[in-house]
């Protein structure tokens, strides 16, 4: 839920973003967003954002690096390249047990970087909330939230008004991309 | 280790007699601040990056030289086969450690004193770990046959033989470096983002922009962000344990007196976080001296790492013992007198005892709660630790080969002036690595110090 246009308000503290989404979310408003300089786990619940699904599917990276790394163990040491070594057992899982690990740690941690990135769709080196003046504080010390045209009650007068009852240092929509 | 480690931590907050945070800056004095590295040098930084490159170069030179004529111009030979270069390898692979240690073992555990230094230490995995790969690669006689480590199809129908501990070693080393790269620099994501909107110049804020791949701090991208931090940290920890596990088996596996041992591992992850905390503490105490960082980097978190240097020596004290205890108990003839008579009376007994002075004695200082905060003291325990440390691996290796099984081939080691100019070389490329690093990357996680300081401001405000 990446608002592309719609209002955004800017606020200067951790608490006043919280209030402002619990104001927001009262109101009704489902197409809310925050930018801040830190994470707020409390404001990402009040958004009702779904809980993050890296974990399974890291956890699903590990198990095909596992088989991988096993697989290409097996594949090569006893299949394609058996070599006696003093009467060993070609097939010694107890010393492919190393390296299968190495790999399904590595795949796991790909996917686990990576998720992180696709799921966000980012890189994104440019966005429309970029071109509002004095939005690069974000990432220092201002809070900012949004409501999206998308939302269902969006209404640029009363929307304006809604934000405004937050007290926010200002209110600015989101500039039309330039052409 | 995991407890040791775990209690040689104060409590947050109950343990208060250092604080975590000196003051409590805004949001935007804090992120100026620890964005003001990225614009200026500071005094003498370039010629210590000159003097350190004119080292690096040097080793480059040594090491152009032995790939020209061969690993002959090295002091190894039969017995002596593994020498510097493993020695070398080794000990940095093992300094690596304390840098996942500390952003991803701390981190699960919820230490929050770890915010300020996890980047300096992250670094230095990654700058010790490049140094580390370089050596088995020279070792190995024809480096540029190094991908026949890998397994990829070959029309000779050839494929490594991972039966051998020396695959495990490659795989191990490589997704170590991978992991560790990853996690850094997700680490880094946000600040590169505060660069990109608070530094001044097109330039500079175009590259750190591209760095940033767009993060604008949304709410779904603090949420998804905070969980990949999470899973990669869940992931490095054990990796943390199985790569010094998996290096220390490459001597466990062989039949040698002094190597065929099943303490290897835990003594070798043990040494290698030792070594670590004694390399961050020796880039750190310089840094925020540099850098007037007191505010940030307290006497708290020097305090925390003289102590887990204080709990780590006693666990290196603990391996040797029973290293000499086993060695006496099981019976064996070779292995008794490899540990018992070898060693401590052989022809590299005096370093056997500097070692043991180094890495035992050292840490004992630690005690003193006085000591463990001035910074000369630890500066100075710190090196010796990591002298005593790069002994210890000399000990390992070159005084259990000297003398095997067969006395009419037991030989003296000396190394030679390429060995030891690639040693040197390579504390000096580590340095240059690293002088870069503090330049041109935010060398203290911004956004999490911006949370460490809204945890703290609340925390106050709520008794």
């Amino acid at each position: 839920m990446s608002i592309r246009r719609g209002l955004l308000a800017e606020l200067d503290s951790a608490g006043a973003v919280a209030a402002a989404a619990d104001a927001l979310h009262a109101l009704g408003y489902r197409a809310l967003d925050t930018w801040t300089p830190l994470p707020l786990p409390e404001v990402e619940e009040r958004l009702g954002l779904r809980r993050s699904r890296l974990g399974p599917y890291a956890f699903l990276g590990g198990l095909a690096g596992a088989i991988l790394g096993y697989g290409i163990q097996w594949y090569a040491d006893v299949w394609v390249f058996p070599l006696r070594v003093g009467g060993r057992p070609l097939h010694a899982a107890p010393a492919f047990i190393p390296a299968t690990f190495e790999a399904t740690v590595l795949v796991a941690a790909f996917v686990a970087f990576l998720g992180v990135f696709v799921t966000l769709r980012l890189p994104e080196l440019w966005h429309p909330v970029f071109e509002i003046d004095g939005f690069e504080r974000a990432s220092a010390d201002r809070f900012w939230i949004g409501v999206g045209e998308d939302d269902p009650l969006f209404d640029r007068r009363r929307t304006r008004e809604d934000l405004a009852a937050l007290h926010p240092l200002r209110i600015v929509p989101v500039p039309e991309p330039p052409r | 280790m995991t407890a040791g480690a775990a209690a040689a931590i104060p409590r947050e907050r109950t343990a208060g007699s250092h604080p975590l945070m000196v003051g409590r800056p805004g949001d935007a004095t804090l992120t100026d601040r620890l964005l003001a590295p990225l614009l200026r040098a500071p005094r003498g930084w370039g010629w210590l990056l000159l003097l350190s490159g004119l080292g690096a170069l040097a080793m480059f030179g040594a090491m152009g030289y032995t790939v020209a004529r061969g690993i002959g111009v090295w002091g190894n030979n039969i017995p002596v086969a593994w020498a510097f270069a493993i020695i070398n390898f080794v000990w940095w692979i093992g300094i690596g450690h304390a840098g996942t240690f500390i952003s991803a073992f701390l981190l699960l555990l919820n230490q929050r004193w770890r915010a300020s230094v996890n980047r300096v230490a992250e670094a230095m995995t990654l700058f010790a770990l490049t140094n580390a790969a370089m050596f088995p690669l020279l070792h190995l006689g024809r480096p540029w046959f190094f991908y026949w480590l890998l397994p990829y199809p070959t029309r000779f129908g050839i494929w490594p033989q991972f039966r051998s501990a020396l695959p495990w070693d490659a795989a191990a080393v490589a997704t170590y470096f991978t992991v560790s790269l990853l996690f850094w620099y997700l680490g880094l994501v946000p600040d590169l983002a505060s660069a990109r909107d608070r530094l001044p110049g097109r330039l500079r804020r175009r590259i750190y922009g591209v760095l940033a791949l767009g993060w604008r701090g949304g709410a779904r991208q603090w949420r998804e962000y905070r969980m990949g931090y999470l899973l990669l940290a869940g992931l490095a920890t054990p990796l943390v344990i199985s790569v010094h596990s998996i290096v220390s088996l490459d001597f466990a596996i062989a039949q040698l007196p002094g190597w065929h041992s099943t303490i290897f591992p835990p003594y070798f992850v043990v040494g290698a976080i030792y070594s670590g905390f004694a390399m961050v503490l020796l880039l750190v105490i310089p840094i925020r001296r540099l850098y007037g960082l007191e505010d940030l980097i307290t006497t708290r978190h020097l305090d925390n790492m003289a102590k887990l240097l204080l709990a780590m020596g006693w666990l290196m004290a603990y391996a040797y013992i029973v290293e000499a205890f086993v060695a006496w108990y099981g019976g064996s003839l070779y292995e008794r007198y490899a540990l018992l008579v070898a060693r401590p009376l052989g022809p590299y007994a005096w370093l056997f005892w500097l070692m043991i002075a180094c890495n035992v004695l050292t840490p004992q200082l630690f005690w003193s709660a006085r000591l463990r905060t001035r910074t000369p003291v630890l500066v100075g325990g710190s090196l010796l630790i990591l002298a005593g440390m790069w002994l210890e691996r000399f000990v390992i290796i070159v005084a259990s080969l000297n003398r095997d099984f067969l006395p009419s081939s037991w030989h003296i080691y000396k190394p030679t002036w390429v060995d030891l100019t690639i040693l040197g070389g390579s504390i000096s490329f580590f340095v240059f690595l690293f002088l870069l690093f503090v330049r041109f990357a935010p060398f203290i996680p911004i956004s999490e110090l911006r949370e460490l300081r809204h945890e703290l401001a609340g925390g106050e405000r709520a008794p």
